[in-house]
């Protein structure tokens, strides 16, 4: 089953186009990790997937249906995001915010089911927070505070996650934990993860399949060692790298040498 | 960063639960007080029993006819600040957020301005034009900040410009009738001398709104203020549930100037004594506001009715002189906690 098929979307903000032509089908049950350079218009394909932002033309399905005509309420349901920008009122506590992810469930209800709270307390003990539960945000630390975010995505009980660089300023062992729960997720409930990733490697370890997005255009999508490859590098990347083979974790990885100086490149 | 043990020390929902039930009992306490002192000194149990049984005494005309009305809408108007200073800063995302800076009191304040300089023999108009000018203003603001949607950012910017633009306008109408500035003194500083039925009746529908409110709508603030782009992927609809909030908050607001006057400072501070004792959450902090914000204007109006007396301090000068320092306060404890 597709969870998302998206047919030639295109989005331009005022004068300036910022996606164009992009076609995608994503598989029920997958990892993606979408990766391209800064500016390249990542950031903008969450945001169409996760309803912030409307196609300009085209559009994008959802389980077959069309995303903007779905009842918003409806689709939060199952369908969970972790953008980057996002406020920490002070004083909220871990658990507070997991409950917040209860809210499209059980809309306008004053008072939380005994099932709210059990399904908040398996999402705090899927993300190791459960000793932080009565914490306030503000006094955890980076990786901490994503785990929390995490909770909260995962209490709406979503079959599908999308995620705007979840590792971003974290150090490299947060960034593991954050990607191994990610990955434990997707195998345990085979939970539908598109994420946005500045570390290559991370990609090619961690996703099923990955889509390079450069000059708002869709420049690659598929398997990793299919679409990343020496030559992907060097046209997508500007890098001049080569691919070796990780044997612990039977994956492929990247060794970047340097930059690339395109002439054509404006 | 190491956290120190007040920070992490956590907020039971015991501790929030007493902290409300002894907020909202405050509210009849300050109204007993309201109604037994004054030039006639009543006690508490006296008060009950003329409201309750006496008539024809003197007792009955002084609480019926002039304290009760006063009182009550001293706590009314103190329910619409609080609950508009708390529903903005949580739309707003800003701390420094109150009615003001939607516009409502530059809008009250211009139209208030422009019926007592120029034209004060309708002074009978001030509580209505000061409602259409607080929401004329709050409109003006949102058509302002809106561009394919109104962020808070905007808001603030926007507020802060038109609050201007009729500052200067008031500061105006001062300047060229400055022998009819006397007028508008009161309606500046905020008062509730002379306030009866009248006026009770222009605002206890926009208080049973706010507490409409407070009952039915805190879950979607609270996962308002978490930002738009989490709230939309919790199904929420960002821009309709902002303007419904900011169109409550306006009401609420406008309500209550137009009744006292300019009297801002309540719905900056008493959100923030609110949140620090119950917490962040909208489901505790609306009741809680709600309940402060009367207990405080009752409170500070009685003391403004009663320190000089015969002489009568308006209210506005009492909440600022207590809140002020308060509000300092507070800012000092919180930065020893974090």
């Amino acid at each position: 089953m597709k969870t998302f098929s998206a047919q030639n979307i295109g989005v331009s903000l005022g004068d300036a186009c910022i996606l164009e032509d992009v076609d995608f089908e994503i598989n029920a049950g997958t990892v993606t990790a979408i990766v391209g350079p800064n500016g390249a218009g990542k950031t903008t394909l969450i945001r169409l997937l996760s309803r912030t932002l409307k196609p300009s033309c085209g559009r994008i399905c959802y389980n077959g249906k069309d995303l903007s005509k779905l009842p918003t309420m409806t689709v939060a349901k199952t369908l969970a995001v972790l953008p980057q920008v996002r406020h920490t009122p002070e004083g909220l506590s871990v658990e507070a915010l997991a409950g917040y992810g209860r809210f499209p469930h059980a809309s306008g209800m004053i008072a939380r089911s005994h099932n709210d709270r059990k399904i908040v307390g398996w999402a705090l003990e899927k993300t190791h927070m459960g000793h932080l539960r009565e914490r306030p945000l503000t006094t955890l630390s980076g990786g901490e505070q994503q785990r929390a975010w995490i909770a909260m995505a995962l209490a709406q009980k979503p079959e599908v996650l999308v995620l705007d660089e979840p590792t971003t300023f974290l150090d490299i062992a947060y960034q593991l934990e954050i990607l191994e729960l990610l990955r434990d997720l997707n195998r345990e409930s085979s939970l539908t993860i598109v994420m946005v990733l500045h570390d290559l490697n991370h990609a090619l370890r961690y996703a099923d399949s990955i889509m390079i997005i450069k000059d708002k255009h869709l420049r690659g999508f598929g398997a990793g060692q299919e679409v990343l490859t020496a030559e992907t590098l060097n046209t997508e990347f500007s890098v001049d790298g080569d691919l070796h083979w990780d044997h612990r974790n039977d994956c492929p990885f990247i060794v970047a040498h340097k930059q690339v100086h395109h002439k054509d490149a404006s | 960063m190491k956290t120190t043990k007040a920070a992490t020390k956590k907020r039971s929902t015991k501790q929030t639960g007493v902290f409300l039930v002894v907020m909202v009992a405050l509210v009849p306490a300050a109204i007993l007080l309201g109604l037994g002192v004054g030039s006639m000194n009543i006690s508490p149990v006296g008060v009950v029993r003329v409201l309750l049984f006496e008539k024809d005494t003197i007792a009955h005309q002084i609480i019926w006819n002039i304290r009760l009305p006063r009182v009550l809408v001293a706590g009314l108007v103190g329910m619409c600040l609080a609950l508009s200073g708390a529903i903005l800063q949580g739309v707003l995302r800003n701390p420094l957020a109150a009615p003001n800076i939607i516009g409502v009191s530059s809008g009250a304040g211009l139209a208030g301005f422009i019926i007592l300089i120029v034209f004060p023999e309708y002074g009978r108009l001030v509580p209505a034009g000061a409602f259409c000018g607080s929401l004329s203003a709050t409109l003006l603001v949102y058509g302002l900040a809106w561009r394919g949607g109104a962020e808070p950012f905007r808001l603030v910017l926007a507020g802060v410009a038109v609050s201007s633009l009729f500052g200067a306008g008031m500061s105006t109408l001062m300047i060229f009738y400055p022998e009819r500035v006397q007028g508008v003194l009161t309606f500046m500083v905020g008062g509730l001398s002379a306030r009866s039925w009248p006026h009770f009746n222009i605002i206890w529908p926009y208080a049973a709104l706010g507490i409409f409110t407070a009952a039915f709508l805190p879950t979607r603030l609270n996962i308002l203020t978490l930002g738009d782009d989490i709230a939309t992927g919790l199904g929420l609809h960002v821009e309709k549930t902002r303007l419904i909030f900011i169109a409550v908050a306006s009401l609420l607001a406008a309500s209550a100037v137009s009744v006292v006057g300019l009297l801002g400072f309540v719905g900056l501070i008493v959100p923030h004594i609110a949140r620090r004792l119950v917490g962040p959450d909208n489901r505790t902090l609306f009741p809680a506001s709600l309940a402060c914000g009367a207990t405080i204007v009752i409170l500070c109006d009685t003391i403004g009715r009663v320190v000089l007396d015969p002489v009568e301090i308006p209210v506005g000068i009492i909440m600022a002189l207590v809140g002020a320092p308060f509000f300092l306060f507070l800012l000092r404890e919180r930065r020893m906690t974090t």
